[in-house]
């Protein structure tokens, strides 16, 4: 890679020893990926809690601190696997939960802002057309490459907390324009009333093909998409298909029309996304022992608009005896929904409100799932009903209404 | 037999091959705390990765593997390298941060001269993948 003289200097440990350990494994992952320099970044969300990291990571976490590193500019954090206020009523591991609070106390000495959400683009900060941020998780980076015309890659913990402290990133894939242009096409032929539907878009799209710089180009649809229905899309996207960047044709800024998000380059493919296709990928799920006890918002965590939504579906209603519903969101949200009354009808119905975590990621979530004998999980999150199976939960994806219906019935249809 | 690829990182290893025909992620298909794929319905549920020469044809997800690799290096139970057809960043900055061999796209590919048992030998600087004996 090119370097600058400042970057140089890092390298020669101008800027500290965590500083130069940081340059030198970005330049690493920058030659892997044929990176011909840095770019400058203004914002950095980092993957960043114990039960990701183990111990390995903490003891990495206390070196840095112990060298002085320290974020040179914005860096926030993602959700993470422990809200301490539910840890002892979920069973959680008490020696876990030391090590989570060790762990928030290095980052924040790293200058780390601790905003535990994965809904950073809903609550904390927007990126402009055209600005260079270091993002994960993967919902975070695909919403700001397609929905903000943002430049970011997937950036693990460890690259983006490199990312923060010597305030760049190498420039590879979606820092480049060429890596930006669509390479297929999809018409959407359905309605898309619900957000698991969008979710479930995002499955057959993704499923289908699997590749980090594949980048679907939507069309067709009839309406004007949400920004909870693009988060849904987004992060199924980026989830079954490992997708980066996603085009919307009259919605997202990079694609005014076909030809512009192509950019001159032919469609690899036309898919058409039609009501029937939705159809069926709610009747792919399996049933398993018919176990409806676990109904789980999550992944990503519910905005202030979802909340409303759900504390609607709820009101006057309860979760039935037996059964646990999870909802996860971030701190502002949650303060923000306690003061308009939603939280107050989310919990009047037996719903239990996480903070500032993701139910993926829960710490010591395999033996909750054994504890509980839950083997089915139930959301309308098509994400999370994808990413949790190495818990050995049975996952069945469902629209939002039919959830709160699970929920507080016990019946799973 | 030599099969070459595009893009390497790490020492050069050898070891055991694993190959899947289903793409890999630490996070949705691996017990981080044994190494065993558990995925239910993985085409490789029930192996163990640690010392493998782990060959995938795709990456799956998420951002979560960055730390996952650096994870199962400290808890011994770490492949020997993986070894993708197509990957994603995270796979690369993860294996990067944890010390373990990496390499992307494969000519022939790989699952077609390699089975699972084979002896191989991953050599980054030469960007070559040696299949040294058979199962």
């Amino acid at each position: 890679m090119d370097l600058s003289a400042e970057e140089r200097a890092m390298l020669a440990g101008a800027r500290g020893e965590a500083v130069r350990r940081a340059i030198a494994y970005q330049i690493e992952v920058g030659d892997f990926w044929g990176a011909r320099r840095f770019v400058p970044v203004t914002n950095v969300h980092m993957m960043g809690d114990i039960e990701v990291m183990g111990d390995g990571g903490l003891q990495f976490l206390r070196e840095e601190v112990s060298l002085g590193a320290r974020c040179a500019v914005a860096t926030t954090t993602n959700a993470r696997c422990i809200d301490f206020a539910h840890c002892r009523r979920l069973g959680q591991d008490e020696i876990e939960a030391g090590k989570e609070k060790e762990l928030i106390a290095c980052l924040q000495q790293m200058n780390v802002i601790t905003t535990d959400t994965c809904i950073n683009y809903q609550t904390v900060y927007q990126p402009h057309l055209g600005e260079h941020v270091a993002w994960g998780d993967t919902g975070t980076v695909i919403y700001a490459n397609s929905v903000f015309g943002a430049r970011s890659n997937f950036e693990s913990g460890p690259a983006a907390l490199a990312a923060g402290l010597t305030g760049r990133t190498p420039e590879y894939g979606f820092h480049l324009d060429e890596h930006r242009r669509g390479s297929f096409t999809v018409r959407l032929d359905a309605a898309l009333d619900d957000l698991a539907d969008w979710g479930a878009v995002g499955k057959l799209v993704g499923e289908a093909h699997q590749n980090y710089f594949a980048v679907p180009v939507f069309h067709g649809y009839r309406g004007t998409p949400t920004a909870d229905e693009l988060k849904h899309l987004g992060a199924a996207l980026a989830s079954y298909g490992s997708m980066g960047m996603f085009h919307f044709v009259g919605v997202t800024p990079e694609a005014p029309t076909i030809e512009a998000a192509m950019g001159g380059k032919a469609a690899a493919e036309s898919v058409v996304i039609k009501e029937s296709d939705i159809e069926s990928v709610y009747a792919g799920y399996g049933l398993g022992d018919g176990d409806a006890r676990l109904v789980v918002f999550s992944g990503p965590q519910q905005s202030l608009l979802e909340m409303k939504r759900l504390a609607e579906l709820f009101d006057g209603r309860r979760v039935k005896d037996g059964s646990s519903c999870f909802v996860t969101t971030n701190g502002a949200v949650l303060a923000q929904a306690r003061k308009l009354g939603y939280a107050g009808k989310l919990e009047d119905a037996g719903v239990t409100l996480l903070e500032g975590v993701c139910f993926y990621i829960l710490q010591n979530l395999s033996p909750m799932r054994i504890a509980n004998g839950w083997s089915n999980m139930v959301s309308n999150s098509a994400k999370i009903v994808n990413i949790i199976g190495a818990h050995r939960f049975n996952t069945i994806l469902r629209r939002t209404a039919e959830c709160v219906e699970i929920a507080c019935s016990g019946v799973l249809r | 037999m030599a099969i070459r690829v595009e893009r390497a990182f790490g020492p050069a290893v050898e070891g055991e091959a694993l190959v899947s025909e289903e793409g890999f992620s630490p996070r949705y298909d691996l017990d981080r705390w044994t190494g065993v794929i558990t995925k239910p319905g993985h085409k490789l549920e029930g192996a163990s990765i640690k010392d493998k020469v782990c060959f995938f044809p795709t990456a799956k997800g998420g951002i979560a593997a960055g730390w996952a690799f650096y994870d199962i290096k400290w808890k011994k139970i770490a492949p020997k390298a993986f070894i993708f057809g197509v990957t994603n960043p995270v796979m690369v900055q993860g294996a990067v941060f944890a010390g373990i061999t990496i390499t992307e796209g494969w000519n022939p590919r790989a699952p077609e001269v390699v089975k699972s048992g084979d002896w191989v030998r991953v050599d980054p600087s030469r960007r070559t993948i040696e299949l040294l004996r058979g199962a």
